[in-house]
């Protein structure tokens, strides 16, 4: 039926680059939220290297060149906030901490919880048990409450304690994710094969089940990647992620929130980065999803 | 059907166990041993007034012990006493329910009735312009954190339009129409995200019901489309629902912590986030694994509705 | 007016096509289909998966969802044309005179709602009858189908009951408001072996008994022999072959029909022979091909069927009409099959091999 999947017909679209072709497919909101996390990336990445891009923690007006709560100016893009710091310098730097995090989040997830998940669901058996049960009881913790318990009880509060500590709190969900799809791979027939020709289990772990289960925690990783940002955003906004000055959207927001009166734009721009964020993601995320169960319901 | 409840009673149980040993065992395992919480760093030279605090506090037994004492003490409702204010964790907890409660009731009733009908329509007219538009506008609510709603919500309604006070909280008893003026811009800026996640949630189930044969053979009885879609279609759609908004409220309990904050309201979050700047560990315990249970209990419960709403869980005993 | 409309066919179809458009491209489910039915006869509708016979029966019916559907020609039951009417005048119509039973008995009762208002709400639209009296009427259906302890089942939920009582359930729902045209999509490709005779037996007595015209989707020939007044051979969203059900079988000319004919697996025949599979796939309804449709899978294929697309028209027997250019038993069919052979052709080698056989005796392996 689907001339694209013969091989022996190559159509035009299958000639041409398969990065092209992807974004083809895109509608256009998707392609402006995937270029908004590309520009977001590139910033975070190379803010060091951005001509022009004021320092964020200075404060002009200690030094007599700068004045608080500034309107947008040619110096400083999105205007300053209430201590004189240059918002946009802050939004590019503060975009770091909720990268860091969230790629954090993503990789101990996709790693640990990928791996676990897909073990378990694949011998089932008491391991099976065991660990859903400490996953369970993890999960058993509304989210923000068990990070606020552990972030607080470390007592240190610099990049690596958060993003260590959300990235361990990701690993759960993960496994969950990865357990349920496993299960099912498992009772497919290339599995079944497999087992019947005798291949070893750990084989068979690596080579059947994990390749299979890897495509949904990507796809599952798009739209955690997002929970996770609001969730260092929350975490940050009650002045609890990483110290100052160190900028995070979530601080940001906090900090200006007392001079609303006065000028309310720089509570709006952090606010927007972080809304932008996880809109990209979640709708490049949503977009993922459709287009895989789209292929799975063709096949 | 008996068996169903008692495997779920027992499975709460061990649950809750199992929660409340995980709280005690962050809170006593982690690095900052909680002397330094009850005595100040520089009073800690006086070795015999620290041996005495420690003998009183028992933090010389080993864990295990305290723990059993601990959970002895909370089964009977006694969750210690708040290392800064002396006051008990339970009456502290008691006394700060009604505001997170009524917070998160009047967040789950007005987002259900708002997403019902959205999800709905959006389903039943699938591709159309007003499901995009619907489902756009899920989309992006659902990026809006509760602190950038609320801060938005009292720029516009309480600082420009002042329709409704900026901070605070009014007790149900003490005034009626002052209490709903202060829960609504909470529940509003909590409402967003759950309104969201509502939605998309129906209407995606809605859409898979909607494809089902059954719905295909109750058209081709020639019954009309709006009895289809609440009387056959929704039924198994707002069993999802249930589900959703019950693993939901561990989302809205976090949120709650945020926007009680943000509004300064004396709830339960409000209480956490102070014990845990002021270090007071009892009560980050207390409060902790009072709202896991709630949590879990919310779960176990919604799991029994099912009992109720789906007869094949029914007999599948 | 009754009179004319006695005379008249119940339902007349006539160039009925039906085009779904899906990213890939318009997916042309019926090309073309032309027909008539009678008050109280009935007409087996044959083919395989994809041949688009339940794609007909729910375009007749108007009960393809979704936006991507368009559904062209004309429809004529009982005087007016059903593809122009509105979803109201449709809902008019459905259940009080034109009714269906579907192919999954599991899936086509919800399993929310007991069988006593899933039999009776429609009874209560249609009928305007109170709660007691839509109670008596499904009692009195539900024994009508032969379900035992009628009162009982009533307020049992589907999950309760077994496939084929399921299926009596759904039956029972069709025929509520005694509709003078029940479609029966695959009614038995669900059910056990055992039931599906039980079933089968079913439809035929309530169709002879009410008088009621009734289409019987199947992709098994089996099921329409003996069955039902006429049988329609569908291939790719086209008739290829129409005829009454008894001249059909006796005399049966397209190669299609022929190689459905021979996919039956038969308990005469010796244990492992090998059953006749079609080989080949069914056309690409996107971008179907040039000429007949089922020329690239024919064993009797010649130049002709490639380039021309052969015409559904009477053969000498006017009842039986047939889209063939070389009909099963012709000449013409016996020199391009003894061609094709020669030429390795592989369903013509097939043919020959799984004819092998039975003719020789079974000496297969």
């Amino acid at each position: 039926m689907d001339t694209a999947l013969d091989p022996a017909a190559p159509t035009e679209a299958a000639r041409r680059p398969w990065i092209r072709r992807f974004v083809s497919k895109m509608p256009w909101t998707t392609r402006f939220c995937a270029s908004w996390l590309i520009v977001i990336v590139g910033a975070a990445v190379f803010a060091d290297l951005i001509p022009g891009l004021a320092d964020p923690n200075y404060q002009g007006f200690l030094f007599g060149d700068g004045v608080t709560n500034e309107g947008p100016s040619l110096t400083h893009f999105l205007g300053t906030d209430n201590n004189s710091r240059d918002i946009l310098a802050r939004i590019v730097y503060g975009a770091r901490v909720s990268l860091i995090v969230a790629l954090a989040a993503v990789f101990m997830g996709v790693v640990f919880g990928g791996f676990f998940g897909s073990m378990v669901g694949f011998v089932r058996g008491r391991t099976d048990s065991t660990v859903m049960a400490v996953v369970d009881v993890i999960l058993a913790f509304p989210g923000l409450v068990l990070l606020l318990t552990v972030v607080t009880l470390l007592g240190r509060r610099d990049l690596v304690v958060i993003a260590t500590v959300i990235g361990f709190l990701s690993i759960p969900p993960y496994t969950r994710v990865a357990r349920a799809n496993a299960l099912s791979i498992s009772r497919r027939e290339f599995v079944t094969a497999a087992r019947a020709i005798g291949t070893r289990k750990r084989t068979i772990l690596f080579r059947e089940v994990i390749p299979n289960v890897l495509p949904t925690l990507l796809a599952y990783a798009m739209v955690n990647a997002a929970v996770i940002i609001l969730l260092e955003g929350a975490l940050a906004f009650l002045g609890l992620s990483v110290e100052p000055p160190t900028s995070s959207w979530g601080t940001m927001v906090n900090a200006s929130r007392v001079d609303l009166q006065i000028n309310v734009w720089p509570a709006i721009w952090p606010s927007l980065a972080l809304v932008f964020t996880v809109y990209s993601l979640n709708n490049v995320g949503d977009w993922l999803r459709r287009l895989r169960s789209v292929r799975s319901a063709a096949l | 059907m008996g068996s169903f409840i008692a495997t779920r009673l027992v499975r709460l149980v061990a649950t809750l166990l199992a929660v409340s040993f995980l709280t005690f065992l962050l809170v006593n395992l982690l690095p900052g041993d909680a002397i330094n919480a009850l005595i100040p760093i520089e009073a800690q030279q006086d070795q015999e007034y620290v041996a005495q605090v420690r003998a009183e506090w028992g933090l010389d037994d080993p864990m295990l012990v305290r723990y059993g004492k601990w959970l002895g003490d909370a089964v009977r409702g006694d969750l210690g006493d708040s290392i800064v204010t002396s006051r008990a964790v339970s009456s502290e907890i008691a006394h700060r329910i009604p505001v997170t409660g009524e917070l998160m009731i009047v967040t789950v009733i007005f987002s259900v009735l708002l997403a019902v009908p959205l999800g709905v329509m959006s389903a039943y007219r699938e591709g159309s312009r007003l499901d995009q538009f619907i489902s756009g506008g899920a989309q992006f609510a659902l990026s809006v954190p509760g602190f950038v709603a609320g801060l938005l919500f009292i720029y516009v309604f309480a600082m420009k339009l002042g329709w409704f006070p900026a901070t605070g909280w009014t007790r149900i008893s003490n005034s009626i129409s002052g209490n709903l003026m202060t829960v609504t811009l909470p529940a509003l800026s909590l409402s967003v995200i759950e309104v969201a996640v509502y939605t998309r949630v129906v209407r995606s189930d809605l859409v898979t019901t909607l494809k089902e044969d059954y719905i295909l053979s109750a058209r081709s009885k020639g019954l009309k489309d709006g009895f289809i879609l609440f009387r056959h279609a929704l039924r198994p759609s707002s069993l999802t629902l249930i589900t959703v908004v019950g693993l939901n409220i561990g989302l809205l309990l976090g949120g709650t912590v945020v926007v009680e904050f943000l509004f300064a309201l004396p709830g339960l979050g409000k209480r956490l986030l102070d014990a845990i700047f002021q270090r007071d560990f009892m009560m980050v315990q207390g409060i902790t694994v009072f709202v896991a249970m709630v949590y879990v209990v919310v779960n176990t419960l919604v799991d029994l509705v099912y009992l109720v709403v789906d007869p094949r869980i029914r007999k599948a005993d | 007016m009754v009179d004319q409309a006695a005379n008249s066919p119940l339902l007349k179809v006539d160039d009925l096509r039906t085009t779904f458009t899906i990213p890939a491209g318009d997916v042309k489910a019926v090309r073309g289909v032309s027909f008539s039915l009678d008050r109280g006869r009935t007409l087996g509708i044959v083919g395989e998966s994809g041949s688009g016979k339940t794609v007909l029966a729910r375009s007749v019916m108007r009960l393809n969802l979704g936006t991507n559907v368009t559904t062209t020609g004309t429809a004529v039951f009982e005087g007016t044309d059903v593809l122009t009417r509105s979803p109201a005048e449709m809902r008019q119509l459905w259940g009080t005179e034109m009714a269906m039973v579907f192919q999954d008995p599991m899936t086509s009762l919800n399993p929310l709602v007991r069988v006593q208002r899933q039999v009776t709400e429609h009874l209560c639209r249609h009928l305007n009858l109170n709660r007691s009296e839509a109670r008596q009427a499904a009692v009195d259906l539900l024994r009508e189908v032969r379900i035992p302890d009628p009162e009982t089942r009533l307020r049992s939920f589907p999950h309760e009951l077994s496939g084929g009582m399921r299926q009596r359930v759904c039956i029972a729902v069709a025929l509520a408001c005694a509709p003078s045209l029940l479609f029966a999509d695959e009614p038995t490709t669900a059910l056990d072996v055992t039931v599906q005779h039980q079933i089968l037996n079913l439809l035929s007595r309530e169709q002879a008994d009410r008088e009621m015209a009734m289409v019987l989707v199947t992709h098994d020939l089996g099921v329409v022999a003996g069955r039902t007044d006429d049988t329609m051979v569908m291939y790719a969203g086209t008739v290829v072959e129409h005829a009454p059900t008894a001249s059909l079988f006796a005399d049966m000319r397209h190669p299609y029909s022929e190689a459905l004919m021979r996919s039956i697996p038969r308990t005469s025949l010796p244990s492992h022979t090998r059953l006749a599979a079609i080989t080949g796939r069914p056309p690409d309804l996107i971008d179907p091909p040039t000429g007949c449709d089922f020329s690239p899978r024919c064993p009797y294929v010649q130049d002709q069927c490639v380039n021309e697309e052969p015409p559904l028209v009477e053969t000498d027997d006017p009842t039986h009409r047939l889209a063939c250019w070389t009909p099963v038993g012709s000449p013409e069919a016996r020199v391009a099959f003894e061609k094709n052979l020669a030429a390795g052709l592989q369903q013509a080698v097939a043919v020959d091999l799984s004819a092998a056989p039975s003719s020789t005796g079974g000496v297969d392996g």
